[in-house]
C-alpha cells in the first residue's frame, strides 16, 4: 500500500465505523483507542475523520501492552514500557481499538485486558489497517483495511506519519532464512 | 537487567543512561498507580523476598506495594521473627530463602555491602534497601525521579544536601545519581558530619545554612543517624537544630521562593526541620513517598523479568 491506497482506506474505514456507530445508536459514545506504538498515529487520523462524520470530536486515548504481555519470560530484555493514556471515563463507551497490524491476536489480547482494568466497555471494535493472517487466539478484528497473505517469516512494516505523509506506506520485506 | 546490571546495590557504578532507564519507566509505573484498577498483571507468578535485618516503615511497605501492583508476590521477612535470633549466619539465611526459589532479593541490612554479598551467593537479582552507611539506591532514584518531575531536567540545577552527611546511605546515593543527571550539589552540616573526601563525588561543602542553600533549587534534609553513631558528633541536638535545622523564618529569609523542600523520612520533628516546614508549600516529602512505589515497581520490572540473566553480567 502507498499513501494514496492508506488514505483512501483510512476514508473506507472511518465511513464504516460511523455507519455502524450510528446504527448501534452509540455514536455520541465513541471513544478511540490506539494501542502503542502502530496504532496511535492511525488512531488520531481517524478520530478527525470521525470527527466530520459524526460531528462531534470522539474521545482518544493510547494504551502501551508491555505491563500485559505474557512473554516477559522469552524476551531478553524486559520489553520498553511506554505512556498508557486513557483519561476518559471507559464505563458505558463503545471503544474502537486500533492496531496497525493484526497478526497473533496476542497484542489485541493484551490491550483488551489493560482496556477492562479502566472500566467497563459498553462493546469494542477492533480496527487494523493491515490483516496479514496467522492468529494463534480466537480474535478478529470488526474493521480491516486490507488482507495480505504472507508467509511467517515475512515482515509487515507500517511506515505512518501523524497527519499523513507521501512517504506512508504498508511494506512486506522477506527476513533471509 | 538495568543496562549491564543485573543487580541494584548502587548507584555508584550506574550510568546516566541507567539512571534515565528507570526514571523514564517509573514514570508509566505512575501512571498506573493512579488508574481506578491499581494492578497490572506483568510480574504474575514472580515472587520478591524482602529481607529487612533493620527497622523500615516507608521503603519496606513502599517495595511491597510496588510488588503487588505489578501482581508479583511479596514474603516479608524481618529480622526480629527470624532463626537470625537463633544464631543463623547472613549467608545461610539467604541460601535457604534461595532454596524457596524467589525471582528477587530485596535487602536491608545495617552492614555495608551485604547485599553485594548476598548477590555474590544467589542466583536470582538483588536490589539494596540500604546497607549501613554504604548507600540506599532506590531513594536516590526517587529523589531524582522527584526532582526531575519537579524541576524538570537537572542540568545545572542546586541541589543542598544537610545533615549527617558521613552517616547517610541517602546521601551518598542522592551524590552519585544527582552527579549522573548534571545537577550541582552541596552538602552542609557540622564538620564532624561531613566524611573527608566527599568533594570527590562532586560536592562543594559548606557548614554555614544560610551559605549552603542560597540560590539552591532543592533543599534535602536529613536525620540524624543516632543508630549509626557511636559517639556524640555535636553537642546536643538543641543546638543543631538551632545551626542547621529549618523553620519557617529561615527558609523565607533564606530560600528562593520556588526551592523545595525533601526529606527521605523519618523525620525527626522539631531537630531537622520545623512542622511549618516539613508540612508547608515547598515540601514535597509526600511526593517523593508517592514517587518511590513507581520507581521500585520500575526496579522489580527490569530487574524480576526477563529470562535468568547471563552468568557473565556484572553487579
Amino acid at each position: 500500500m502507498n499513501a494514496v491506497d492508506i488514505d483512501r482506506a483510512m476514508t473506507r474505514l472511518a465511513g464504516e465505523v460511523a455507519e455502524r456507530a450510528r446504527g448501534e445508536d452509540s455514536a455520541s459514545r465513541l471513544a478511540i483507542v490506539g494501542i502503542r506504538r502502530g496504532g496511535v498515529h492511525l488512531a488520531s487520523r481517524l478520530r478527525a475523520r470521525l470527527a466530520r462524520l459524526l460531528g462531534h470530536e470522539p474521545a482518544l486515548g493510547t494504551v502501551d501492552i508491555a505491563l500485559y504481555r505474557d512473554d516477559l519470560d522469552e524476551k531478553g530484555a524486559a520489553p520498553v514500557v511506554g505512556p498508557t493514556d486513557v483519561r476518559f471515563p471507559v464505563d458505558g463507551t463503545t471503544i474502537l481499538l486500533v492496531d496497525d497490524v493484526l497478526y497473533t491476536g496476542r497484542t489485541v489480547r493484551a490491550a483488551l485486558d489493560e482496556l477492562v482494568d479502566f472500566g467497563r466497555p459498553r462493546r469494542v471494535w477492533l480496527l487494523v489497517l493491515v490483516d496479514r493472517g496467522g492468529r494463534e487466539l480466537p480474535i478478529a478484528a470488526d474493521f480491516v483495511g486490507t488482507r495480505l497473505s504472507v508467509e511467517p517469516q515475512d515482515d509487515v512494516q507500517v511506515r505512518l506519519t501523524e497527519g499523513g505523509a507521501p512517504q506512508d506506506a504498508v511494506i512486506v520485506t522477506r527476513r533471509a532464512p | 537487567m538495568i543496562g549491564s546490571h543485573k543487580h541494584c546495590l548502587g548507584l555508584a557504578d550506574y550510568s546516566r543512561q541507567e539512571i534515565l532507564e528507570v526514571l523514564d519507566l517509573a514514570v508509566s509505573m505512575k501512571e498506573v498507580l493512579k488508574r481506578p484498577i491499581k494492578k497490572v498483571p506483568s510480574l504474575r507468578g514472580k515472587s520478591v523476598v524482602n529481607l529487612f535485618f533493620e527497622a523500615s516503615t516507608r521503603t519496606r511497605s513502599s517495595f511491597e506495594v510496588a510488588a503487588k501492583v505489578l501482581s508479583a508476590d511479596a514474603l516479608n521477612w524481618t529480622a526480629a521473627a527470624s532463626s537470625v535470633s537463633k544464631g543463623e549466619t547472613l549467608i545461610d539465611t539467604v541460601k535457604n530463602l534461595e532454596a524457596m526459589r524467589p525471582d528477587l532479593i530485596v535487602i536491608r541490612h545495617s552492614a555495608a555491602g551485604a547485599p553485594a554479598l548476598v548477590a555474590s551467593r544467589v542466583r536470582c537479582a538483588v536490589i539494596s534497601a540500604g546497607d549501613g552507611a554504604h548507600e540506599h539506591p532506590s531513594q536516590g532514584l526517587l529523589d531524582c525521579f522527584t526532582l526531575r518531575e519537579k524541576l524538570g531536567a537537572l542540568e545545572g540545577k542546586t541541589v543542598t544536601i544537610v545533615g549527617d552527611i558521613t552517616h547517610s546511605r541517602v546521601a551518598r546515593s542522592d551524590l552519585y545519581g544527582l552527579r549522573r543527571l548534571g545537577a550541582r550539589t552541596r552538602v552542609c552540616g557540622p564538620p564532624t558530619m561531613i566524611p573527608p573526601g566527599i568533594e570527590a563525588l562532586g560536592a562543594t561543602v559548606h557548614h554555614d545554612l544560610r551559605e549552603a542553600v542560597a540560590g539552591a533549587d532543592a533543599v534535602i534534609m536529613l536525620r540524624i543517624q543516632h543508630e549509626r553513631i557511636g559517639e556524640p558528633l555535636i553537642p546536643g541536638t538543641r543546638e543543631y537544630s538551632r545551626l542547621w535545622g529549618l523553620n519557617g523564618r529561615k527558609a523565607a529569609e533564606w530560600l528562593t521562593p520556588a526551592c523545595l523542600i525533601m526529606h527521605p523520612g523519618p523525620i525527626n520533628r522539631g531537630v531537622e526541620l520545623e512542622p511549618d516546614v516539613a508540612d508547608g508549600p515547598r515540601s514535597v516529602i509526600l511526593d517523593q513517598v508517592e514517587n518511590g512505589v513507581a520507581v521500585r515497581m520500575a526496579l522489580l520490572y527490569l530487574l524480576a523479568g526477563g529470562p535468568e540473566a547471563a552468568g557473565e553480567a556484572k553487579a
